[in-house]
């Protein structure tokens, strides 16, 4: 029993020490692009990524310089553009669903800390601009307990006009490992079993912690 | 199908999801002597000529385009194996026979740029068109299954392009069936006196049971 364990720890490790930082930020990008609400941004991560970019940049300077054969320069640009995109497309998405949800994320300490020092700026500056062009051209007009950026009016009991991310909608996602007995709603009625790489069209709410924990791939 | 021009639902287009399939990994025949690629997404050669190497498909292709290689037709798109699976197909229509995640994308890939290192191009390409759409069948006949309660699909073995083009309509379906089915969309049913059914005849238990039919008819 302990040394299937064993194995099973050790392959994983092997397999984690063999993927590359494209790679994982592939999957990053992925489940970015899958997941309703924003997750969370690897520093680390995006900054090793960056360096890379930058050593390959003034590696296909040199190159230049010391002519190297031009079908290998261009494979390496290749490279390098595969990368550029993947990291672009990857910031991009998140500013997207920022400026989205801007005003439900700034709301909340979890969500704000889910987002890079740049994109909390950025989020941050956005609310306000935001919230001041409303009331500049709409909500000043208004009469009174009807002038609320974040409520339709006094009687509102919640914030009931932030736009925000609907958890209950039904992603596809992949496992990665055998998950087990998994259950999917909060009294237990319901039970799947997750098992390795197979392919599930489940309700995003009840596998978010998953995701987090990186043992479900959204595809 | 309905739903796929919903820019909300559609999240990968397809290039992005070739994108993705351009990092499978084929075998490549080079026909030159290039020195080891020590790029972001891995270190690939040292080539040399008659001598098999393994490579991703992008890199694959781009060697391909300027005459430096021949690409290796994989396995799993031999003419016998090709029937194996029509054939498997066509026999069970619960199930989804295992091929590679990304196989549309890589076949369309090599018969784009590759298509002479395809022995019975013609064959195969048929061969895989047929298998797409009986599985794709098989997708349409199972999305009529779905019913209220379902709360989780399993699609074994389904392609990264098939999940794509299923996608907005199964997501947009199991909303819809969840939305009408959640207790408090039938509380206000019952209110109304539309419905006679009384809520506790839903008994959680059978709506399990109901949700686990479904997991097993896409397996």
């Amino acid at each position: 029993m302990s040394s299937w364990e064993d194995d099973d720890s050790a392959a994983a490790a092997a397999a984690a020490a063999a993927t590359t930082d494209v790679e994982l930020l592939k999957r990053a990008w992925r489940n970015e692009k899958a997941s309703p609400e924003i997750l969370r941004f690897d520093s680390a991560l995006v900054s090793r990524v960056r360096e890379q970019i930058q050593l390959l940049e003034e590696t296909l300077d040199d190159f230049g310089e010391s002519g190297v054969d031009d079908l290998v320069v261009s494979l390496y640009q290749m490279d390098l553009d595969r990368t550029l995109f993947l990291l672009r497309s990857y910031l991009r998405l998140r500013l997207q669903k920022i400026e989205k949800y801007m005003m439900h994320i700034s709301k909340s300490e979890d969500l704000l800390s889910r987002l890079s020092q740049q994109e909390q700026r950025f989020a941050k500056s956005c609310t306000e601009m935001m919230e001041k062009h409303l009331e500049q051209s709409v909500l000043s007009k208004l009469p009174y307990g009807y002038d609320s950026v974040t409520r339709q009016s006094l009687s509102s009991t919640e914030d009931d006009m932030v736009p925000e991310p609907q958890l209950d909608t039904f992603v596809f996602c992949k496992t990665k490992s055998d998950v087990g007995a998994f259950q999917l709603d909060d009294i237990g009625e319901e039970v799947v079993d997750l098992v390795a790489d197979d392919l599930y069209v489940l309700r995003y709410k009840s596998i978010k912690g998953l995701v987090e924990s990186g043992q479900i791939d959204l595809i | 199908m309905a739903g796929q021009s919903d820019p909300h639902l559609s999240i990968f287009s397809p290039s992005e999801v070739e994108f993705v399939a351009e990092d499978e990994i084929v075998e490549i025949v080079p026909n030159i002597r290039m020195e080891a690629l020590n790029m972001i997404c891995g270190d690939f050669g040292p080539f040399f000529p008659q001598i098999p190497s393994k490579v991703p498909l992008w890199l694959a292709v781009a060697l391909k385009k300027r005459g430096k290689c021949t690409i290796r037709t994989p396995d799993w798109m031999a003419v016998d194996r090709l029937t194996q699976v029509l054939d498997a197909e066509r026999e069970s229509p619960k199930e989804f026979q295992p091929l590679p995640f990304h196989y549309i994308e890589i076949s369309k890939l090599l018969f784009d740029h590759a298509r002479d290192d395809i022995s019975d191009a013609y064959l195969v390409r048929s061969l895989i068109e047929d298998i797409r759409d009986v599985r794709f069948h098989k997708v349409e006949t199972g999305l009529e299954t779905i019913s209220g309660r379902t709360h989780a699909v399993k699609l074994k073995n389904l392609s990264a392009m098939e999940v794509n083009i299923v996608r907005p309509f199964m997501v947009r379906t199991l909303q819809a069936f969840y939305k009408h089915d959640s207790p408090q969309m039938i509380q206000q049913a019952d209110n109304t006196g539309s419905r006679t059914t009384p809520v506790t005849d839903r008994g959680p238990r059978r709506d399990l049971r109901r949700s686990l039919n479904l997991l097993t008819v896409f397996e």
